[in-house]
């Protein structure tokens, strides 16, 4: 894999793709590119949000249908890359979902290497969460769901 | 006090090779993919070995040896099984300092902390084991005047563990203490940020254990971690680290149907009643370093007291002087024995941190100290440090919600005991939690009210062997520590046996 583009300072606001996801979730230029070459490798990906110890509150990515998504998770939205013909389903569980919901995620890429089972790690990088908080009109329009 | 030399430099008290293999069936093996990665210092950032970057056929192999070796180690006199576990322990208590250098360069803490508690924790648990294993027996029960029931414990075979990297050799010896002392074999997956500090431990125990009992298989967790714990192969998978991660493993597991124990973190509260500032006393002073203990490990601990919940009536002086205290921590070479918290394990984890103090501000929360990336000058400039970082705000905000894994404290009021107890379980997580009172009465109820698997009253971050360790809620299932967790490693065996000459009678 060549070189890939991450983002270094974190006080920097991260641009999004524009239309890259829903009102809730979306991604950064980087975060995008690098899934197109993830893909390659691995084929389809998904994306849990995870919480608690270490790696906790690190999106996990993996090949899609590898983790089972059940009755206890939210689909936040779906994520569009350019190049790639199948959206990335992004989720979380709900409970956690309940403390994360006032905020707007980006998923965005920072050099590192995480552990768990993420598949960008052994290329040196990580999948990193940058989150804002909802206007109130924005609150209003996702019908504070 | 001195400052520990740097490895690789000639005065240095341990050394790092250039790289380092597989280590299976009492060998070192190399990648069957020949590929191997870089590993740095958080300390610089420089990396200072290569690791063996493994695979499914590196798993493989290392199955192979564990079950050649399990069941020749499970029928091992218990005798012989706990005096190869205090050896163990013997031979890093004389090796401490090279093993403690090893761990603080390799994960970033400070040299204090790994000589004083990572360390000889290990050593203890070892020690521990040894014993538990030698006192442990079986259980018999007389149904009837001719037939008895045996209960044997019986060895699982070979076990799969998957280790975090916020204490490398600590967190591996918890599950290979009594993993080994009941007789398994074990394939270990050290965590991809730490993959190295474990052969210096190997180098000085590794010739103790019989070839195949231990291996240990570097890599990263889709590449090596994913096929342990998703093998058909073991018995058995042991997991430290985060919720998805812990749930995939879990999905695995149930594919295979065998257990699983996962400890995946929390977000533990301390709580401060009023009546601790009841004198300026020695308690008083306790009770402050208790509210500062969100640094120890740079607050890389799964039981990190992130959440201070702090009574009315003291809030305002106890907590600026918890900050005062907080503030004293001494951030600095993690090598020098005066550096009270070093770097922080990653550069993705910094970033992190970083990401959640940015999220605090905006949701409103009050900085009252730090809040900002250190830079401490010279070599240590290219390291991961983050400043001491106190926030004031409240429960529902995401700093209070979630695990950042830093040197970061969020701080509530509370107004009375029933307040104390619903913000303490307004979590999902239940690891950890502190109390602390002057009132025993108080205390005993807040430590039965806390829902968490251990809750310190008038202490903090003490991990004695004997004390059983562990989640409620959404912070996992299973034990570790205590004599206890010899049964999540074995097998309950029941003979049934009729002591009657005579036949039923039936047909």
């Amino acid at each position: 894999m060549s070189e890939i583009s991450t983002s270094t300072d974190v006080t920097e606001q991260v641009p999004e793709v524009p239309c890259s996801g829903t009102g809730r979730v979306a991604l950064s230029p980087q975060a995008s590119e690098l899934l197109v070459s993830l893909t390659g490798i691995h084929g389809p990906l998904m994306f849990h949000q995870s919480g608690g110890c270490c790696d906790g509150s690190a999106p996990m990515c993996y090949p899609d249908g590898d983790f089972k998504i059940g009755g206890s998770d939210v689909h936040l939205g779906d994520l569009s890359v350019e190049g790639l013909e199948k959206p990335i389903g992004f989720y979380m569980s709900a409970s956690q979902y309940e403390y994360w919901k006032h905020t707007h995620l980006t998923v965005d890429v920072v050099k590192g290497r995480g552990s768990g089972f993420s598949v960008e790690a052994p290329e040196g990088v990580r999948f990193i969460i940058r989150s804002r908080l909802f206007t109130d009109e924005e609150m209003r329009e996702l019908g504070d769901r | 006090m001195a400052t520990y030399a740097a490895p690789g430099q000639p005065d240095s008290v341990v050394s790092f090779k250039p790289r380092y293999d597989h280590y299976i069936g009492g060998e070192y093996v190399a990648p069957a993919k020949g590929q191997y990665f870089e590993n740095p210092t958080p300390i610089t950032g420089r990396t200072f070995t290569e690791v063996a970057r493994g695979t499914a056929d590196d798993v493989e192999k290392a199955l192979d040896a564990a079950e050649g070796a399990a069941s020749a180690w499970g029928r091992t006199a218990v005798t012989e099984r706990a005096n190869v576990l205090t050896t163990m322990a013997d031979r890093i208590e004389a090796n401490l300092e090279r093993i403690a250098v090893a761990e603080s360069w390799e994960n970033g803490k400070a040299v204090r902390e790994t000589l004083a508690a990572d360390i000889p924790l290990a050593i203890d648990h070892l020690r521990y084991f040894a014993g538990a294993i030698r006192a442990q027996e079986g259980h018999l029960s007389q149904i009837d005047e001719d037939t008895v029931a045996y209960h044997f414990h019986e060895p699982l075979g070979v076990v799969g563990q998957i280790i975090p990297w916020n204490f490398p050799i600590l967190m591996a010896i918890w599950k290979l203490a009594p993993a080994l002392a009941a007789g398994n074999a074990v394939v270990l997956k050290p965590a991809e940020q730490t993959p190295a500090s474990i052969h210096v431990l190997l180098d000085v125990i590794g010739d103790l254990l019989p070839a195949g009992v231990l291996n240990v298989v570097n890599g990263f967790g889709v590449e090596a971690g994913k096929p342990l714990a998703s093998s058909s192969r073991i018995r058995k998978i042991a997991f430290t680290g985060e919720t998805t991660t812990g749930r995939l493993i879990s999905q695995y597991a149930s594919e295979n149907l065998i257990p699983v124990t996962l400890e995946l973190g929390g977000k533990s509260p301390n709580i401060f009643f009023d009546d601790v500032a009841a004198q300026q006393d020695a308690f008083y002073d306790k009770a402050l370093e208790g509210f500062a203990m969100f640094a120890l490990n740079q607050g890389e601990v799964c039981t990190c007291p992130s959440r201070a919940l702090v009574q009315g009536g003291i809030y305002d002086e106890f907590v600026a002087q918890g900050v005062k205290r907080a503030e004293q921590v001494k951030m600095g070479n993690p090598l020098d024995t005066e550096t009270m918290m070093g770097a922080q394990a990653s550069n993705d984890q910094l970033e992190k941190i970083l990401s959640y103090i940015d999220i605090g501000r905006q949701e409103g929360a009050k900085v009252l100290t730090g809040g900002e990336r250190a830079d401490l000058g010279g070599e240590l400039s290219g390291g991961y440090y983050v400043q001491p970082t106190v926030f004031e705000g409240q429960n529902s905000m995401r700093i209070f919600q979630e695990e950042i894994f830093g040197p970061v404290l969020s701080v509530a009021r509370f107004t009375d005991y029933a307040d104390a107890m619903t913000q303490a379980n307004d979590t999902l997580y239940g690891l950890g939690a502190g109390v602390w009172s002057r009132d025993t009465n108080t205390a005993y109820r807040a430590g039965r009210d806390i829902q968490a698997g251990r809750v310190w009253v008038n202490n903090y971050h003490a991990y004695p062997a004997h004390a059983a360790f562990g989640g409620y809620k959404q912070s996992g299932i299973g034990r570790e520590n205590h004599k206890m967790m010899l049964d999540h490693y074995q097998q309950t065996k029941n003979i049934l046996q009729s002591y009657s000459d005579n036949a039923l009678g039936f047909f």
